[in-house]
């Protein structure tokens, strides 16, 4: 018999860190400062940002899974063009059922879903972390980071929504509360993508304020 | 690892790859063309005022058509198709399968000589809530970032609209994008057409407001702000979408 080796818990302290590490600490957008052009462009209201975190969680979640397992028989000259090409598949597919299932949805995210290939966050994840770790903790990995992604298109979707709009998820908030009628107006710069910016902007400096560590020495 | 293990490799992952996503488009197909069809029929229904779920489009629409015509570029009807019972009570092209987007791009080909054979032109008939008929004719063309579509209802007298719908591929949201919103086409019930000379004039979308230009506003609706290359689309979709129809609108009229 070969020796057992005592088996890591599921959710031990290092599998943890790696959910809740790219939430705040090393966050993809705020930190890394990656995956923001997606970010701007998909988040003018909350229902399709929504439905964007919530694809690449799976998209990224699945494909890290996949690299992983591969992840001794991937051939290195080529692992790049592998990655890309499970991610292009998982976006297809991704895609296909939306357009099968939520078909309104799919029509507002548009060509943003097929953007996800581009999404560096899901190339990098698997390159740093997937190509060379067991697949729980990859998966592990993958949601953390994409819910790290995720809930920054969720607060940056909610505050342009809500100021460009009035709305929050098409409801009209602002319309109810009788914002209008003592003379508010929609904000319309929040509708365009520099807004993202500056909603990413201010989630970064509160994160900074509360979290010294994460503020570049110069 | 040698080279022929990464041939193999990339081999196999290539032809497993465009396995899977065959099957999962083959056996997605009918539910996304289902969702379109759908979707085409809420349009068609939506510019004659008549907002259903898209999941009841396809019975409400069984019950509002009256016909759906093909025309040649003269004016003629070619073909009427009456419903899934009554079936063709002339010719055998259904408007419905008609694909906007090669018909026009037919119509330019042939304007220019280049193609022999005339296309022709979609057209339905919907029975409203009132009862009367309204005839709509599916638009399409240029906005922004890619192309728009939609359609206008034209009341028994082929002149003033009764209603609208547009749709888009991928204009800005919150600018362009609220073209396909109700109270963007809300704004064309009751325009027309033609001038009180009986001239095609069709509807403008002005940008900076109709009340603040020379034209009236029975031949003119405010364009989107923010929103303008997709508000010009419209109105040159329109336009240019109805010139073709002007032969059977004249002969009806």
């Amino acid at each position: 018999m070969a020796e057992t080796k005592e088996k890591e818990p599921l959710f031990s302290t290092k599998n943890k860190k790696l959910l809740s590490e790219p939430m705040v600490r090393n966050n993809p957008i705020t930190v890394q400062v990656l995956g923001i052009c997606s970010a701007l462009a998909i988040t003018v209201k909350l229902e399709p940002s929504l439905v964007m975190a919530l694809s690449v969680v799976v998209i990224m979640g699945v494909s890290n899974v996949i690299i992983s397992l591969l992840r001794n028989m991937i051939p290195p000259r080529i692992r790049i063009i592998v990655m890309l090409t499970v991610i292009a598949s998982l976006v297809v597919l991704t895609d296909e059922v939306l357009e099968a299932f939520l078909y309104d949805v799919s029509k507002q995210l548009s060509v943003f879903v097929g953007l996800i290939i581009t999404n560096c966050i899901i190339m990098g994840r698997l390159e740093a972390f997937a190509s060379s770790n067991k697949p729980w903790p990859s998966f592990l990995d993958g949601i953390g980071n994409a819910a790290g992604y995720g809930w920054i298109l969720i607060v940056v979707g909610f505050f342009r929504e809500l100021f460009g709009s009035g709305e929050v998820f098409g409801y009209p908030v602002f319309e109810k509360i009788g914002l209008y009628s003592i003379g508010y107006e929609n904000n319309g710069l929040m509708i365009l993508p520099p807004a993202a910016l500056f909603v990413v902007g201010i989630i970064i400096w509160v994160q900074r304020s509360r979290h010294p560590e994460l503020v570049e020495e110069n | 690892m040698s080279n022929s293990y990464i041939f193999r490799f990339a081999t196999i992952m290539v032809v497993l790859v465009a396995a899977i996503l065959t099957a999962v488009a083959t056996i997605l197909k009918p539910m996304q063309e289902k969702n379109k069809d759908e979707e085409k029929m809420q349009a068609i229904l939506s510019s004659a005022n008549i907002e259903v779920e898209r999941d009841e489009a396809i019975n409400k629409y069984k019950e509002r058509l009256l016909a759906e015509y093909m025309l040649d570029l003269d004016g003629n009807i070619l073909s009427i198709y009456q419903g899934e019972e009554e079936g063709f009570s002339k010719g055998s092209e259904r408007a419905f399968e008609i694909d906007l987007k090669k018909m026009l791009e037919a119509i330019k080909q042939f304007e220019a000589g280049s193609q022999q054979v005339s296309p022709h032109l979609p057209m339905y008939v919907i029975k409203d809530q009132e009862g009367d008929s309204l005839f709509i004719i599916p638009v399409r063309g240029k906005g922004l970032w890619g192309p728009i579509w939609g359609n206008i209802a034209l009341e028994n007298d082929l002149n003033t609209i009764a209603g609208a719908s547009f749709d888009h591929q991928g204009e800005t949201p919150g600018l362009g994008a609220e073209i396909n919103t109700d109270m963007f086409s809300d704004r064309f019930k009751n325009t027309k057409i033609f001038n009180d000379q009986g001239k095609f004039v069709s509807v403008q979308v002005i940008k900076g407001g109709v009340e603040n230009s020379k034209i009236s506003s029975k031949h003119g609706v405010d364009a989107i702000s923010g929103g303008t290359i997709t508000s010009n689309g419209v109105s040159d979709m329109i336009e240019n979408v109805l010139s073709y129809y002007l032969p059977y609108i004249k002969k009806h009229q």
